[in-house]
């Protein structure tokens, strides 16, 4: 059969392609893992267009990789069995911003950056939870992959404030799940069966999102950060659990990195925001007085250094501190291993986590991010790794191999794993979880179309 | 710089994409030109960097035809080395221009480009036009050639020069200039390309002749000062040319002129406009005032921004030598339809350009999306032409 021209006539000629330069760039993210090749790349523009394209892939038993912004630096929309990349970002309508209840229904290639602008030009008293990444990430990219925002501690991570969605399943169908399955509006996704975690997790092994109605929150006329700092990395889990009973943030980043100097040991950068000054600044003076119960091991800092971390980490969208120190080894490629871990073993995290950065010669560079309230923290050793120099990269491959051995050891979990981080997590999970999931991959995609090699083999 | 200057430089790019954006995100969507129509990866800056790296750097990639369309399709906006977070921004473009300097070594260049060079290095244009005929649009007109006492050289351009639609403003701006009372000529049959786009699409040693052939030009007729109708002239007489002459684009000496009461635009002229910032005057040179400050202070006219303006301006796609080679092909997303929509969305009846090339493809685009009747295209040399008392 000539697939490439069923997908031209599917999507147009000027959406399809299978010439070397664009399988080139299919075929690698800027993260350490080994490329792998696509054989077409596709842009749909419509539900209608995937559904084809699903029923033609399904038929002929290509596989079916979906893309959005392509920036887990995991590898986790690279084709690791070949097939049809499916880069969604063609499908950018914001459909409607339902004000009153507050969501964005959104197509499945809408950027960050184009809902946070769409909200700052129409609903300015309307935010997003933007992640710690580039305005190019998808909405939908980053709530199947359970990543978090800058509302994460406040409000959620971001696959949680999900109401809706409409998928194709790698059989074709379309179906729609949460309230607008049975109703005009996409406001809930309770009291239904959750059927949504069919879809969230599994790395697009199971579906293709093609619209999703995501929660919008109340803009605070006022935010700021302050930035505490402490060399006393055991009074961390304390430390955490009395911020965070407070019950007062937005969010919390840690961070710890060798460069600059001054961002050794540990800086808490607890973010705060209200729509009241007098509230706002009663907030701020709440965290300052926790200090006190830590007499002088952990204290605020001010000047230069507070001001620096206000660039970096208060934008939204982010020009993160990990943005900038990503180019540090002047090398186009950058992964970091996300672990998330129990905030009791954060501390034995990051001083192995260190251990291993210096053992493979790389200055150790830790982000963390506080979930929900305090309940769980993501850990990500980030590693710069030099494209130019495949010696570099490879020692990068596995460095992250061992740090997230490490992250199962201390008894966690990897966060948008790539496929040998997945596969880790496999050997150490429940047999019956297991065979739960190849069931329930079997039930909806039974010729393994999606996103093969990745939570298989 | 050749390519292999940047050879510790070119794989630096993340494709983290903040390229593909406006600084202050105040538009929703994409502003990069040829990503905005092919929304492929591959039609990214980053990447073409990456393409870049791998073909004529590496050389894992052959350096295709296709290849070349992609490199070629760029317009050289500069939108991406405005928007990328990290210290080498900069070297973006550079290392565009000095990828199709590699493939020009290699003649590896797609049909249109060659023919464009070729007409270039035969004609002094890309037009196949006889260099008999540059001044042909002063015809009946009190412009004349430069001598030696001229304050100003008035350097017109190919596309003023040629295109039937430019020449207007070619014409307007004589007849302002005429009415400033300033002393200036043209160089007629003596002007030859400047270069720009012949810089642009790679062509070194092509470029090194008609600046040589220029300046000689200009040194024989004794010109210190030059006033060009094209950003496109004016960016690369300003910084590619010799610094012995002053170069001006032309909104930067009627801003000056109406300020000192050599021109009177107290006749006025009643429209809503808007402003389309070209890229060679805008994010290549940094000029944003200028323009406006004539717009505004013309009696009767109503300013009205477009979403994307000044550094975040969108471009028209004609740069890079797309006016003429159109390697970005056509349809209803290329950037000219594009931006001729969203100046359409602002109620103005009047899109305002200071560039022959953006008035050229603005103009076709106008035509292709059927609004006519709705919004006309005008240089402001037109526009204070009409003004003048």
């Amino acid at each position: 059969m000539d697939i490439y021209g069923s997908l031209v006539e599917i999507v147009g000629e000027e959406f399809v392609s299978d010439q070397e330069e664009e399988l080139y760039i299919y075929s690698r993210d800027s993260g350490a893992q080994q490329p792998r090749k696509a054989d077409y790349v596709v842009v749909p523009k419509t539900v209608e267009e995937v559904q084809k394209i699903v029923l033609l892939a399904n038929k002929e038993k290509i596989p079916v990789t979906p893309m959005g912004g392509g920036l887990t630096l995991s590898g986790l929309a690279v084709p690791l069995k070949g097939g049809i990349v499916l880069d969604m970002k063609r499908m950018d309508r914001i459909i409607e911003i339902n004000e009153k209840s507050k969501y964005a229904l959104l197509e499945a290639g809408v950027t960050q950056g184009a809902l946070y602008s769409h909200l700052q030009k129409n609903y300015p008293h309307l935010e997003h939870s933007m992640p710690d990444a580039p305005p190019m990430a998808t909405i939908v990219g980053n709530v199947v992959i359970q990543g978090h925002g800058h509302l994460s501690v406040s409000c959620g991570i971001n696959s949680q404030m999900v109401n809706g969605m409409e998928v194709v399943l790698p059989t074709g169908e379309v179906c729609k799940l949460g309230s607008c399955s049975v109703s005009p509006y996409w406001f809930t996704r309770d009291p239904l069966p959750d059927l949504m975690g069919l879809f969230i997790g599994w790395l697009g092994t199971t579906g293709i999102i093609t619209k999703i109605a995501l929660q919008l929150f109340p803009k605070p006329k006022f935010r700021d950060l302050l930035t505490f700092t402490s060399n006393e990395l055991d009074l961390l889990p304390d430390f955490i659990f009395d911020i965070t009973q407070l019950n007062l943030m937005d969010n919390l980043f840690i961070i710890s990195q060798e460069w600059p100097p001054w961002a050794q040991g540990i800086l808490y950068v607890p973010i705060v925001s209200a729509q009241d000054e007098e509230e706002f600044e009663l907030k701020k003076k709440l965290h300052i007085e926790l200090l006190r119960k830590y007499e002088g091991k952990i204290t605020l800092v001010e000047g230069k250094h507070a001001d620096r971390m206000r660039e970096a980490r208060l934008p939204v969208p982010p020009v993160t501190l990990g943005v900038m120190a990503a180019d540090a080894k002047q090398g186009g490629g950058f992964e970091y291993t996300g672990g998330i871990v129990p905030i009791e073993k954060v501390p034995e995290a990051s001083t192995r986590s260190v251990e291993i950065a210096h053992k493979y010669g790389q200055p150790y560079l830790l982000g963390y991010q506080l979930l929900t309230s305090g309940h769980s923290m993501m850990c990500g050793l980030a590693y710069c790794l030099n494209r130019a120099d495949d010696e570099d990269v490879e020692k990068v491959r596995n460095a992250i191999d061992e740090t997230n051995k490490m992250i199962l050891d201390v008894g966690g979990v990897l966060w948008k794993a790539e496929a040998p981080g997945q596969r880790l997590m496999v050997q150490k999970m429940d047999p019956n979880t297991i065979n739960l999931m190849k069931r329930v991959m079997k039930a909806l995609d039974p010729n393994a179309i999606m996103n093969p090699g990745n939570w298989s083999e | 710089m050749a390519l292999a200057d940047y050879k510790d430089m070119v794989h630096r790019c993340f494709r983290c994409g903040y390229c593909k954006f406006t600084s202050d995100y105040s538009y929703v969507g994409f502003n990069c030109p040829i990503y905005s129509k092919a929304r492929l990866e591959s039609y990214s800056p980053g990447g073409l960097m990456w393409l870049i790296y791998a073909s004529l750097v590496k050389g894992k990639l052959k350096p295709s035809k296709h290849f070349s369309e992609i490199l070629y399709s760029c317009t050289m906006c500069r939108n991406c080395s405005e928007e990328c977070k990290f210290q080498f921004h900069d070297d973006i473009v550079h290392v565009l221009k000095a990828a199709r300097e590699e493939m020009v070594d290699r003649q590896l260049m797609p049909p249109m480009v060659s023919q464009f060079l070729k007409n270039v290095y035969d004609y002094g244009n890309p037009y196949r036009e006889l260099k008999e005929n540059r001044d042909n649009w002063a015809e009946n007109t009190d412009i004349r050639h430069y001598e030696e006492d001229d304050e100003f050289l008035y350097y017109v351009g190919c596309v003023g020069s040629y295109d039937t639609v430019s020449q207007k403003a070619a014409r307007a701006l004589g007849n302002v200039l005429l009415r400033s009372g300033l002393s200036f000529g043209i160089l007629g049959s003596r002007e030859i390309c400047d270069g720009n786009e012949v810089d642009m699409l790679g062509e070194k040693g092509l470029f090194e002749f008609l600046k040589e052939e220029n300046t000689k030009t200009f040194k024989e007729l004794g010109v210190k000062k030059i006033v060009t109708l094209s950003p496109h002239s004016y960016n690369t007489l300003k910084n590619n040319y010799s610094d012995e002459f002053e170069v001006f684009h032309y909104t930067q000496l009627l801003r000056d002129l109406i300020k000192s009461g050599k021109l009177d635009v107290s006749r006025g002229f009643k429209a809503k406009v808007t402003y389309h910032d070209p890229c060679f005057l805008g994010r290549y040179n940094n000029e944003y005032d200028a323009p406006r400050e004539i717009l505004t202070a013309i009696p009767g006219i109503e300013l009205i921004e477009m979403e994307r303006t000044k550094e975040n301006s969108f471009c028209c796609g004609g740069g890079g030598g797309n006016f003429y080679t159109d390697v970005i092909g056509g349809g209803e997303n290329t950037p000219s339809r594009i931006r001729v929509r969203e100046a359409h969305e602002t109620g103005a009846s009047i899109l305002a350009v200071s560039c022959p090339v953006c008035m050229m493809m603005l103009e076709d685009a106008l035509k292709a999306e059927g609004l006519e009747n709705d919004l006309a295209i005008k240089d402001i040399s037109e526009i204070m032409d009409a003004a003048l008392a």
